[in-house]
């Protein structure tokens, strides 16, 4: 609309008075209506919200009195699709179309609150007015994704407007390339990929090697189930990814850069592609960047579905359009990477946070966090506990601080039994251990690790030895092949599993799973392999008693293990009314109508849709321990 | 199909490591990578044509079959496994009549399973084409499934087959 040929940005007092122009053109009389517009909330309808309050809005005439903002992710997709509204940011949750045109009336041309669209507290049912005020963010310290939620992600000007690129201005105009390393370094900003790897290290190696090329990358592979921040931030920020990285590379030099994302994440390709063509017309990439000589350009790279991928010489390998099996360091990609040229490889977090860093100082940075994890983290609670989301706290937040304090506990006030984290490469903490502060280091006394920063919480209804099995049959299908002690070995481990699982399991087992995972830890490559023992291992050594169980009793206390159950049919409360008869896929129940009906265990294949559909009032059918010999 | 593949190959011309680009552009035009694409590939950026096979099939994204009119892809990452996705699963497999990774005769309905679609406050959930539909439940699925499934012709069908028409 405005500007379409834009003068490129050359000099601090150019960002400045564009920063003001811009500033100044926004309409502060306006009531800002902020939507989520990335995938959770579209998943639920966000699309048809932001519709249906365009026209809502222009039919009760309040065009020229509202701001309609598609914004990134706040991290609260439960409750989507969502709105923040005005400057007080009320908090609209869980929205329907139909509930637009009231929203409209009442708040945006009255200033009413409407109370069944707030949030309600799970516990306390108080009705909370505004976002600030709920739990669930009221604990987090939102650095990293400061701006994601709060302004457009295709529109740089709203970058520009909350302050963006000015930390590349300041690093290219008055700092040189030993200033800014030496700044990172001294923040103590550990890789946000999960391996914590200090990151004025690693481009430090970089920096020393004399090549007419070199690479930067952003890794935004994220392959771990269960996580889904990398997502949120290239939907919901793209241009502060863009900014760290040019920064990285005019620190080490480097003249290319790649982003390299999952193809499974279409919204953060299409984001983050709208992003580099307006960093490109503003003159943030391309030739000489600011007046400083220095050349920049990035290019997406896109994954086609290798988890391993994630790993920085298997990535490295599927940019040259080569299979992404991961190589043997050294060397480094630091030093030889891409086409054998010095590469330096970031997660997009970490890439966000030396925006921070840059801008910010390092003491600012330093003052969050423990000993050697500084700053905040970020984890994508999911699983069963009241409120779920992306939440971003100081690095040293302690998991109950999490689970119960942002997350709100556990659905229908179960028992907390362990919390996962890390992803496959992770392990499981038993609820004991909650109190623990949780940085990089701690985590991985505790057997798991930072990881992905997915943290999967469970009850007293999750079976250790099935999640245990469930991650390694993910690492198992996702390793690569190269190593035969992460082919071979998962593959073993996977089938004892499998047998303790079914009933058939040998008291020797237990050593032998111990045993191979040790092998394969020595004896693997790269992370994939080297970690995937580690959720059997961390299960084995606070929830053995349940590997026992399956053993020697052939139960599964958390009844989930199907082999080890059964269903049966109550007489006491069977009313005969057939839902479970006619939903059987195999014909096992048999019963006339209005009596007592029966489950034939010989043809049941436990799928579990009669205890799923016999209707709650009734509950007739039961879960019970049960092995059957021979099956 | 010919022209197809070369208007997929040409944007990359000249460019170092542009092979898995170019399947993802072959994928999204074709709906799949056929074996003439592999030997005009093969052909195009002289490289044999196993090599090419090697990288295609190390990943995962690539079809070397016709795929199905909607794709229905089942999420088992974690979020969805401890929310119990996999009974959903099973309950489609029993609805639509095929197993994981196939297609049904008519080509109307795939289904696949995938690790986790980044959209874990949701789970369970499953996405049919472009639509995601969260929170899943037994009879959730019944009612999204009908608008899919024979006999129960809803709208979605009609597209399908003017489609093919």
């Amino acid at each position: 609309m405005k500007n379409p040929k834009r003068k490129k940005i050359n000099s601090v007092s150019d960002l400045e008075e564009l920063r003001d122009s811009i500033v100044q053109s926004m309409d502060t009389q306006k009531t800002v209506v902020r939507v989520c517009s990335t995938t959770g909330c579209r998943a639920g309808g966000a699309a048809k919200i932001i519709d249906t309050l365009g026209e809502e809005v222009a039919k009760q005439g309040l065009d020229d009195k509202v701001e309609i903002k598609k914004v990134g992710c706040r991290g609260f997709c439960e409750k989507g699709p969502l709105l923040v509204l005005g400057p007080k940011n009320i908090f609209y949750q869980k929205l329907k179309p139909a509930d637009i045109p009231e929203m409209v009336s009442e708040t945006l041309a009255k200033g009413v609150i409407v109370d069944r669209l707030l949030y309600e507290d799970p516990d306390t049912k108080e009705k909370i007015n505004y976002e600030s005020d709920i739990p669930f963010f009221k604990k987090q310290v939102r650095n990293v994704f400061g701006h994601t939620g709060k302004i457009d992600p295709t529109s740089i000007d709203d970058y520009i407007a909350v302050g963006g690129y000015s930390a590349l201005c300041k690093a290219l105009t008055s700092m040189s390339p030993e200033d800014i390393i030496n700044t990172v370094s001294d923040s103590g900003l550990r890789g946000r990929g999960g391996g914590g790897f200090p990151a004025g290290t690693k481009w430090k190696f970089s920096q020393n090697v004399v090549s007419d090329t070199k690479y930067v990358i952003a890794n935004g592979d994220e392959g771990d189930p269960g996580a889904f921040m990398d997502r949120s931030l290239m939907e919901g920020d793209p241009h502060s990814i863009l900014e760290g990285m040019i920064i990285g590379a005019y620190a080490i030099g480097a003249t290319e850069g790649y982003i390299y994302v999952r193809a499974e994440y279409p919204l953060a390709v299409k984001n983050l592609g709208i992003a580099i063509k307006k960093a490109e017309e503003y003159g943030f990439l391309g030739e000489n960047i600011f007046g400083s000589g220095f050349n920049f350009n990035i290019k997406i790279k896109t994954g086609a579905g290798a988890f391993v991928c994630g790993e920085e010489t298997a990535l490295i390998g599927s940019i040259m359009g080569k299979r992404g099996t991961p190589v043997p360091r050294p060397p480094f990609p630091a030093i030889s990477g891409v086409w054998g040229k010095p590469t330096i490889i970031n997660n997009v977090k970490s890439w966000t946070n030396v925006v921070l860093i840059i801008k910010n100082g390092a003491d600012w940075f330093k003052s969050l966090g423990t000993e050697k994890s500084k700053g905040t983290t970020i984890f994508s609670v999911v699983g069963m506990v009241k409120n779920t989301g992306l939440v971003e706290v100081p690095m040293g937040t302690t998991l109950r601080d999490i689970i119960f304090g942002c997350a709100r506990g556990i659905l229908d006030n179960k028992e907390l039994k362990a919390v996962q984290i890390g992803g496959p490469a992770g392990g499981c903490i038993p609820k004991d251990l909650i109190d623990t502060p949780v940085d990089f280091d701690r985590l991985v006394e505790l057997g798991a690790m930072m990881g992905s920063g997915g943290m999967v919480v469970m009850n007293e209804d999750t079976c250790m030895v099935d999640i245990a099995r469930y991650f390694l049959s993910f690492t198992q299908s996702e390793s690569c092949g190269k190593c035969s002690p992460c082919r071979i070995g998962t593959k073993v481990m996977l089938d004892i599993l499998d047998r303790i699982r079914s009933g058939h399991g040998e008291e020797e087992d237990l050593d032998r799973l111990a045993d191979l995972a040790a092998t394969i830890r020595t004896g693997s490559l790269c992370g994939l392999g080297q970690l995937s023992p580690n959720p059997v291992l961390t299960t084995l050594r606070y929830f053995r008693s349940e590997y026992e169980a399956h053993i020697r009793d052939k139960s599964c206390p958390a009844l989930v293990c199907t082999d080890l159950i059964k269903y049966v049919i109550s007489e006491e409360k069977c009313v005969g009314c057939g839902i479970c008869r006619k939903k059987c896929p195999v014909g096992a129940v048999s019963g006339k109508n209005k009596k007592i009906h029966v489950i034939d265990e010989s043809i049941c294949v436990k799928c579990g849709l009669c205890y799923t559909k016999c209707p709650s009032k009734i509950g007739a059918v039961d879960k019970v321990t049960g092995f059957r010999k021979g099956r | 199909m010919q022209k197809l593949i070369d208007e997929a190959i040409k944007p990359y011309e000249g460019e170092k490591g542009s092979l898995i680009p170019i399947l993802q552009s072959i994928q999204e035009k074709c709906g799949y990578i056929s074996e003439d694409a592999f030997s005009v590939i093969a052909q195009r950026l002289k490289m044999s044509e196993h090599e090419i096979y090697g990288v295609a099939t190390f990943y995962t994204q690539f079809r070397f079959t016709r795929p199905a009119d909607h794709l229905i892809k089942v999420c088992l990452g974690t979020a969805c496994h401890v929310k119990g996705n996999s009974l959903n699963l099973n309950n489609i497999v029993n609805m639509i009549g095929i197993k994981e990774g196939e297609v049904t005769s008519d080509y109307r309905l795939g289904l696949e399973t995938v690790h986790c679609l980044g959209a874990c406050a949701l789970a369970p959930l499953a996405t049919i084409d472009e639509e995601y539909y969260g929170n899943l439940s037994p009879r959730k699925l019944e009612k999204i499934l009908s608008k899919y499934t024979k006999g129960k012709a809803g709208i979605k069908d009609e597209e399908s087959k003017k489609k093919k028409d």
